[in-house]
């Protein structure tokens, strides 16, 4: 496993390589000119002569491509065309904000979707069953934005429950960074009322980012739970007198949850996706709300800056599910699962 | 020559022919489950209103740049079944004229991006073992290596936003899909007997592509052009949420919710409605797309 492992992570690492040529062209190949493009059509012929040294435009294309990639290993990505800040700092303070969202709304669709899952596959051709067959489609194929106006209408507006907007009430002072998270960060510097403060902020997006992965992973689990369950081991232990629970939690569980973990590298793809939209509608200041302002002003560094930092998490996040799903199933081991 | 024997049966006088026959147990099939109905149903009405948008929607003029503002952001009424946006234009006619963008969105993106996935696909998976086979996955895997929706909108961001550079840029996130599916079934075609039969006689390599590999891989590619058109215009209609599709006046859907969130809750008919709308068509295409799983799964006899 621990060669796979290698393996595996040696294969990530071409593909970011690969994805960082990817970006480049994206960003400096196709806009014609992406000096110009970045100021507008109305700045001054010299501003964006001195951005285009700056940006190393004069270089030979090659020549950018590499200054870009050392700079790329060496966390330094330029400074925004827009903010004039250095990108890191930028994609310091708000990629913590991202993940914060994201972390929980994974915890949200795995948790609620595995246990809604077992639940329609314990009772299979219930009611129960039937009314989650129908709500789990509908949550498929209602967009995350959708939802998120769904809630913010409901719990916003109707009911006023939980707060819409930012990531801490109004009058509230940040706790001070540590992780970013804040939510951890108040944790750490021993205030629970400011990240329970934090943590209210934080429901409404990620269960709206979460519903469309929760439908589908209670969908994938209950369909392979009661394929499962018709299999003999399931007969044998029954007739072993085992109760039902107990085979349940203890020997089905772990086999019918490869699928579901499996699709989940697709799921969270579509969170990060998602993340883009969400957070506007919440305004919440995260990466993907700085990536899409990024993207309307032509901030080319920002954009290939936040483009490549969110490969990197993605990759990661492929890599460790990789690790999951060879946990839950030993045959399948790290190598199986792409080839599968 | 087939003699029909079955004189008297209800069935009598109807085509023997198998291409009849097989329609017939398709439909059958499809029908089965009455929600691909209803998905069949559902898609067709869309494409029709969308094609007579001019003259089935109340206010065609509203599908530009009109403004009247005595009936701006009016809830949903006789006149206006959907309500009026903030210049006073009708919403259920701006919905149903961005249907037609939709569709060009969903369908320009499958017939460009569909052909190119496949081939690459079909190559990567009969060359398997090949350096050939390596450079096509390794680049497919590249372009796997981001979230769908971000590198369409990364590739959006760079170019002028209209309905067309979205479409490429969808067309540029989505082609891999294809490729791994395709390769998928192509490396595990390539070692059956018919193959290597027709390796054996000297078939051209187009051929063997093309006539043998090819049609026993359509049925799961059609399924997912189905299940695709409704995620297509979803992504679509997410980049010109963000502002990165097609520009106002034009009505597009994603545009016409993000454009009514900024008036919820008071005035939440401009952003509900064109929601709900995407929401229909994603349903009515998976819906479609379920019942085409359906129809082909069985005659594969699996």
């Amino acid at each position: 496993m621990g060669r796979e492992l290698l393996r595996r992570i040696g294969l990530s690492i071409f593909v970011l390589f690969g994805l960082s040529i990817l970006i480049f062209v994206i960003a400096r190949v196709v806009p014609g000119d992406p000096a110009r493009l970045a100021l507008g059509p109305r700045a001054p012929e010299w501003a964006v002569q001195n951005l285009r040294l700056e940006m190393h435009l004069d270089k030979p294309i090659y020549e950018q491509y590499w200054l870009w990639l050392v700079g790329l290993v060496h966390g330094d990505l330029g400074k925004s065309l827009v903010t004039r800040r250095p990108v890191t700092a930028d994609i310091r303070e708000f990629l913590p904000a991202t993940l914060e969202i994201v972390l929980l709304s994974a915890l949200v669709m795995a948790l609620g979707g595995i246990s809604l899952g077992v639940l329609s596959a314990k009772y299979s051709n219930s009611w129960f069953d039937g009314v989650m067959r129908i709500v789990s489609y509908l949550g498929i194929v209602t967009p995350a934005f959708v939802w998120a106006i769904i809630f913010m209408l409901i719990f916003g507006y109707v009911f006023p429950l939980l707060p819409t907007t930012g990531r801490l009430s109004p009058g509230v002072s940040a706790p001070p960074t540590i992780t970013g998270m804040m939510v951890l960060d108040s944790l750490l510097s021993g205030n629970l009322a400011k990240a329970w403060d934090a943590f209210l902020h934080l429901i409404l997006p990620a269960v709206a980012l979460a519903m469309g992965g929760l439908a589908q992973a209670a969908r994938i689990t209950r369909a392979s739970m009661t394929d499962n369950m018709g299999k003999d081991y399931v007969a044998a232990e029954t007739a072993y007198g085992i109760p039902f629970r107990r085979i349940l939690t203890k020997y089905l569980l772990k086999p019918s949850l490869i699928p579901t973990v499996s699709v989940m590298a697709l799921d969270i793809a579509a969170l990060f996706g998602n993340a883009f939209l969400v957070e506007l509608i919440f305004n919440y200041p995260g990466l993907s709300r700085y990536g899409i302002q990024a993207m309307l002003n032509k901030d080319l560094n920002a954009i290939s800056a936040v483009i490549m930092v969110l490969g990197v998490v993605f990759v990661s996040v492929n890599i460790i599910i990789d690790i999951v799903v060879a946990y839950l199933d030993p045959r399948i081991g790290l190598a199986g699962r792409r080839n599968g | 020559m087939t003699v029909d024997t079955r004189k008297g049966h209800p069935e009598a006088g109807r085509p023997l022919t198998l291409r009849g026959e097989n329609l017939r147990r398709a439909w059958y099939r499809f029908s089965r489950h009455p929600m691909s109905v209803v998905g069949l149903v559902m898609v067709a009405a869309i494409i029709l209103l969308a094609i007579l948008a001019p003259y089935v929607t109340p206010y065609p003029k509203h599908a530009g740049a009109f403004v009247d503002y005595r009936n701006a952001g009016k809830p949903p009424s006789a006149a206006h079944w959907l309500g009026t946006d903030v210049f006073g234009r009708d919403i259920l006619t701006r919905i149903i004229f961005a249907f037609r963008g939709a569709l060009v969105m969903g369908i320009g993106v499958l017939v460009l991006v569909v052909p190119l996935g496949v081939v690459l696909g079909l190559i990567a998976g009969y060359a398997k073992g090949t350096l050939l086979e390596t450079v096509i996955m390794r680049v497919t895997d590249v372009f796997l290596a981001l979230p769908p929706l971000i590198l369409a909108l990364a590739v959006c961001a760079v170019m002028r936003p209209t309905l067309f550079n979205s479409m490429m840029a969808v067309c540029v996130s989505w082609w891999p899909w294809y490729t791994r599916l395709v390769y998928g079934m192509t490396s595990s075609v390539r070692n059956e007997f018919y193959v290597k039969a027709a390796e054996l006689t000297g078939a051209s390599r187009f051929h063997i592509l093309f006539r043998e590999i090819l049609p026993n891989c359509i049925a799961p590619i059609f399924t997912k052009m189905t299940l695709d058109m409704g995620w297509v215009i979803l992504t679509g209609a997410s980049l010109s949420f963000v502002g990165l599709g097609e520009q106002p006046p034009k009505p597009a859907l994603g545009t016409m919710v993000s454009d009514g969130a900024k008036y919820l809750p008071a005035q939440w008919w401009i952003a509900v409605f064109p929601a709900i709308a995407i929401m229909v068509v994603v349903l009515a295409f998976n819906l479609l797309g379920d019942g085409v799983k359906d129809m082909l799964a069985t005659e594969e006899g699996s």
